[in-house]
């Protein structure tokens, strides 16, 4: 009987055979927080009474959610965790570096490591065929001292996917699609694989794309084959030693198979307050913006800022609509330049941001006022997420939120390109 | 035996929703960040839950954001279980690793306000107001183990490992 890639992995790691359901120990190769869940995972780490880490040089933290700090209290927080990383030997990842995700994309993940993670959007490195997941401050300070943890080896669904994306649809439209077809909790527990023609020519920029956003069906990771676009990715950041295929059995064991055409999607959004409260832009076009944010560890990558400079060229954004853009590493704001968007989208009005989660979590750079809208390209509407629970706001693709700035209302960007 | 009041909750109640993001300046200080808890499902949470009560709640519970900040305040806040139709992931492992129980049941027949009395043990949930009883799922045993020694810390502290 073959494996999926989840069942593959864990049990290579593992040393047994394992199958879906089982429960095992397995060594973790990447373990990391950052400034939000880091304090209280330094806490736990001391309670329980550990001092050294398992793995210093695998053991990182980032500064990116608050990063710089809007207030003194998270100045302090930043404190502790740099106090803590200098005296363990631990990596730091400091204020303007990046998103943990997409710094651990460039830097860190292989096909067939396990990544823990103290942030939900660990499974990002599902992308590069790395069984990476989100947990808690607890169970990451335990994999800090242990090097390990435990894990139920999760069932899998496949998500096939044939067909060439119409011009103007991407990655972004084609998990939102997913996501609204199974529902918030369509894969809780599970481990979401993808594959077929679409997912095989696909680079790995828009792989993470849908990898980040399996968390937001309930996934607990979400894997893509490890092949050729890994291996060219992985030599292009120098990392060329990492790669190694890995694919499922062709006679794994899935709960369910689903069949997308992608190209018979169409731009999409997620509607407030849920994520897969998803609709069609053509079914929502014309609600007024006030803002609209272009980053974030699910279109935070060159591409993305690729396709906004493009549709904004020459343009400018509406009068009465803001528009944020948040780079999602450093090496992204740097190639940017290179590539002379960034100076395109402050031509066209933009606000570039510092390289980091920016206005994604609602505690600084863009939280909104009562009533307001905002198109944001991250991956969570939920109420009160950027900072105001009077808000509302809708997710889409960075092509629709660059052709909305231009209007200051829901557009299809078929439209405007 | 646990007992308290119900306090109902829709699905889909999200991580931002029991600790909104903009209180993250507050999560090093958790007896403060606790006054918030649930903000932004129903204001009024915060101000009249009583030690003991519990949350009994629809279906995907806890979704979103692995910050264990949320079940931690909800313990704080006094809440001594969470009922559910169902919960995420991280939020299940969160909620057990602080050494908050987590039951899964049908908890459409529990009404807003009715008194509560629960077996841990045998998972046996009883609804004094109305005279009923439920039954909830079984949770994983390596979960069991870790809620018996009151989380994830007094466990490890106690085995130095996991015992699986």
């Amino acid at each position: 009987m073959g494996k999926t890639l989840a069942e593959k992995i864990l049990s290579e790691k593992s040393g047994i055979d394992a199958r879906a359901g089982d429960i095992v120990i397995a060594p973790v190769d990447t373990v990391f927080a950052q400034d939000g869940t880091g304090p209280l995972a330094i806490r736990q780490f001391q309670a329980s009474g550990f001092q050294k880490l398992a793995n210093p040089a695998s053991t990182i933290f980032f500064l990116d959610h608050n990063a710089p700090t809007p207030t003194k209290e998270l100045s302090n927080d930043h404190l502790l965790i740099r106090d803590f990383a200098r005296k363990c030997g631990a990596c730091l990842s400091d204020i303007g570096e990046g998103i943990c995700h997409q710094v651990i994309a460039e830097s860190y993940a292989g096909p067939g490591d396990i990544i823990v993670g103290a942030d939900s959007h660990t499974v990002t490195a599902g992308a590069l065929c790395a069984f990476a997941t989100g947990m808690g401050s607890t169970d990451i300070a335990i994999a800090f001292a242990l090097g390990k943890t435990w894990f139920r080896v999760p069932p899998s669904i496949k998500v096939n996917v044939r067909g060439r994306f119409p011009k103007m649809v991407s990655a972004k439209d084609l998990i939102l699609y997913l996501i609204g077809k199974i529902g918030a909790d369509g894969a809780t527990y599970m481990s979401l694989e993808f594959g077929g023609s679409t997912i095989d020519r696909m680079p790995v920029s828009q792989r993470l794309t849908i990898a980040n956003m399996t968390v937001e069906a309930g996934a607990k990771t979400g894997l893509f084959p490890s092949d050729e676009v890994t291996k060219k990715y992985l030599e292009s950041r120098g990392r060329g030693v990492k790669w190694r295929p890995l694919q499922p059995d062709t006679d794994a064991i899935y709960e369910q198979a689903i069949e997308i055409n992608a190209a018979k999607l169409e731009p999409m959004v997620s509607k407030p307050h849920t994520v897969d409260n998803t609709a069609r832009v053509t079914e929502v076009k014309g609600t007024r913006v006030h803002q609209v944010f272009i980053g974030t560890c699910t279109n935070g990558r060159l591409d993305d800022l690729a396709i906004t400079a493009r549709i904004l060229k020459g343009k400018k954004r509406h009068h009465d609509t803001r528009l944020l853009v948040a780079p999602a590493s450093k090496e992204v704001l740097l190639d940017a330049i290179k590539a002379g968007y960034i100076k395109t989208l402050i031509q066209a009005g933009a606000i570039i941001l510092p390289p980091g989660c920016a206005a994604c979590v609602g505690g600084h750079q863009g939280i909104l006022g009562n009533g307001e809208v905002c198109l944001s390209t991250a991956n969570r509407n939920f109420k009160g997420r950027m900072g105001n629970p009077n808000a509302f706001i809708y997710l889409s693709s960075p092509a629709t939120a660059a052709a909305s700035a231009i209007t200051g209302v829901i557009t299809d960007p078929r439209e405007i390109a | 035996m646990l007992r308290g009041k119900a306090f109902k909750f829709g699905d889909d109640i999200s991580t931002d929703l029991i600790q909104p993001g903009r209180y993250n300046y507050l999560r090093s200080n958790l007896p403060e960040l606790a006054k918030h808890v649930l903000e932004d499902a129903d204001p009024t949470f915060a101000s009249r839950v009583k030690r003991g009560d519990f949350i009994v709640a629809g279906k995907n519970f806890g979704l979103g954001s692995s910050r264990e900040h949320a079940p931690t305040i909800l313990k704080l806040a006094g809440v001594s279980a969470v009922l559910a139709k169902s919960v995420a992931r991280i939020f299940f492992r969160n909620a057990i690793n602080v050494g908050l129980p987590v039951l899964i049941c049908d908890t459409d027949k529990i009404n807003d306000g009715d008194e509560l009395e629960i077996d841990l043990a045998s998972g046996t949930i009883s609804d004094l107001t109305n005279n009923s009883k439920l039954t909830s799922g079984k949770i994983p045993d390596v979960m069991l183990k870790i809620l018996s020694e009151g989380g994830l810390v007094p466990y490890i502290k106690k085995y130095g490992d996991f015992k699986v």
